[in-house]
């Protein structure tokens, strides 16, 4: 598969090609430790994270911008569900466009 | 502008608890151009038109889900109504033949469904209309990728009733052929159908459609049925209001990924389709919604104001959202597929009396319902020429996807399993109107049709 890239449309952050990530689960220890380490590796830069426990689930969330990561996002995609079955936690990761399309007007 | 952390929990639970999917990606293909007077060769035309394309599809629809973390549930493929190309080879041999060739070029590129194996007939029949229909049975039950569709009426025609007459016995032949009448679901008898529907079994890619298009079915029943669970004691306009929002997000979800497949895919974006769509999925159901509202089965007293009142509330979220709203964008309210609609008819909550008055406002047609193996020919056509007229009065598409069930009376059940569920068997009324039926002709258009 070549690597997925986001169309123009999908780019309108300077150059940035920002993403969640979302952790949903139990708090415990290591998850932002292991979380960081895989988009390290993965030269993905993690611009913000915030945290809340709403509706008895903790959620963490990270904005991070791939624009500079040379990986498929299909790899880390798998590299953070690992982690996710590990820890018992759901990971997901999503383009930002799909949060400004559905939350703004 | 920054998206903040309530806002993105609320997406992230859409897709990894209520269901929340883009519920089909449908690329419509026009076949026209490979007619051939040489058969074999119209054939092969045909197969590699659709299959590159189609392969395409799935897996630009692959990297599509990864990026946006949202499963993209169905592939599938529309193409130019199969009469219309098959104008000059008008054997019912040959359409079966067609049909294969279809079947073969949606399997070999992973593509579970393919519509347009129908004909416009709202005024009507050509040669090739007629061959079509005959060649029906052979078609529905010798393939299993390859959904049909008949246009029957529309609000300026009228209703073709020739044809609605025609049809039963084709229907009771179809189930005969296909065993456990499973070959009945594989096709849809619609009045104003649009040329643009991305969902099965009747999408078909239309005459005024471009060489390709690309449109997009939403789903979302999970998402809306939680919303309004979640709001217990509002009054009908507070319903309203909520249900609009949702909706609104879950289109502009689909604009997203609709328009980003089309720029991808290098083809013209369609339509989004803004209907609901229910799954056999505990809790991704249309009926679901309607109980959340307070209907104890569907079916009981107030279910086709709950319809009507949701129905709307979807339309107005959708039209903020996008301004290519298209194809049905009703909401399906098939009696399988829907695990609550099965219950309610098994429990019998819900007769086809009510199923119908319920499709008047705004559903799209009476679907996936299941009568006796018994039930008469002309019994058949008049319950397709009951919905129909529903929908050539008060212009809107209407359709009518019935399974007949050799064997079975009502109150069984025949569990299909997959995307299609259990299908209650459902009593039909026991008096006649064959001396009615059989009168054929064209229901005229109806007076509002005059609009110029």
């Amino acid at each position: 598969m070549d690597k997925i890239k986001p169309s123009a449309i999908e780019q309108e952050n300077q150059g940035k090609e920002l993403s969640f990530v979302t952790v949903m689960g139990r708090d415990q220890k290591g998850i932002v430790a292991r979380v960081s380490t895989v988009l390290y590796k993965h030269e993905i830069n993690i611009e913000d994270i915030s945290q809340k426990v709403m509706r008895n689930n903790f959620v963490m969330i990270m904005m991070v911008d791939f624009r500079e990561s040379p990986s498929d996002l299909e790899d880390v995609k798998a590299e953070l569900n690992k982690i996710a079955e590990e820890m018992g936690l759901a990971i997901q990761i999503q383009h930002e466009a799909l949060f400004k399309a559905m939350h703004r007007v | 502008m920054t998206i903040n952390v309530q806002e993105v929990f609320e997406t992230v639970r859409m897709t990894l608890y209520q269901n929340f999917d883009i519920r089909t990606a449908t690329l419509g293909i026009n076949l026209k151009d490979c007619i051939h007077s040489d058969f074999s060769k119209f054939c092969e035309q045909v197969y590699q038109r659709i299959r590159p394309a189609a392969e395409r599809l799935v897996r630009e629809v692959g990297k599509l889900e990864i990026l946006y973390g949202v499963p993209i549930t169905n592939k599938r493929i529309s193409v130019t109504p199969v009469s219309l190309i098959m104008e000059t080879h008008a054997e019912p041999e040959k359409f079966l033949e067609m049909a294969k060739t279809l079947e073969r070029a949606a399997g070999d590129a992973g593509i579970d469904f393919i519509g347009g194996f129908g004909a416009l007939v709202q005024k009507g029949m050509t040669r090739s209309d007629r061959a079509l229909i005959e060649s029906l049975p052979e078609v529905l039950s010798q393939t299993g990728r390859v959904c049909g569709f008949l246009n029957l009426g529309s609000t300026v025609a009228g209703l073709n009733m020739d044809a609605v007459i025609a049809l039963g016995p084709i229907l009771k032949e179809i189930a005969h052929k296909s065993g456990n009448g499973i070959g009945c679901a594989k096709f849809g008898a619609f009045v104003n159908a649009p040329e643009d529907n991305p969902f099965m079994a009747g999408a078909f890619h239309g005459v005024g459609e471009p060489d390709f298009s690309i449109n997009v079915g939403i789903s979302g029943p999970g998402v809306v049925r939680d919303v309004v669970a979640a709001n217990k004691d509002c009054d009908l306009t507070g319903l309203s209001e909520i249900i609009k929002r949702t909706v609104f997000k879950i289109t502009r979800a689909g604009e997203l990924i609709g328009r980003g497949l089309a720029k991808r895919l290098e083809v013209p974006f369609g339509i989004v389709d803004i209907s609901l769509a229910s799954t056999t999925a505990a809790g991704d159901s249309v009926a679901a919604v309607l109980e959340a509202m307070g209907i104890e089965r569907v079916g009981a007293h107030g279910s086709t104001l709950a319809v009507a009142l949701m129905m709307d509330a979807v339309k107005k979220g959708g039209a903020m959202a996008s301004a290519n709203v298209g194809g049905l964008s009703g909401t399906f309210i098939p009696v399988s597929e829907d695990d609550r609609m099965t219950a309610a008819a098994l429990e019998g909550a819900l007769s086809l009396d009510k199923l119908e008055a319920m499709t008047s406002v705004c559903a799209v047609g009476m679907d996936m319902f299941a009568v006796p193996g018994d039930t008469p020919p002309e019994k058949v056509s008049a319950i397709i020429a009951d919905e129909l007229s529903i929908g050539v009065i008060n212009n809107k598409t209407t359709a009518v996807r019935v399974i007949i069930i050799p064997g079975t009376k009502p109150g069984d059940a025949v569990d299909y399993g997959g995307l299609l569920g259990k299908v209650p068997v459902m009593a039909v009324n026991k008096f006649s109107s064959a001396d009615f039926i059989k009168r054929g002709g064209r229901m005229p258009s109806p007076v509002t049709s005059m609009r110029n």
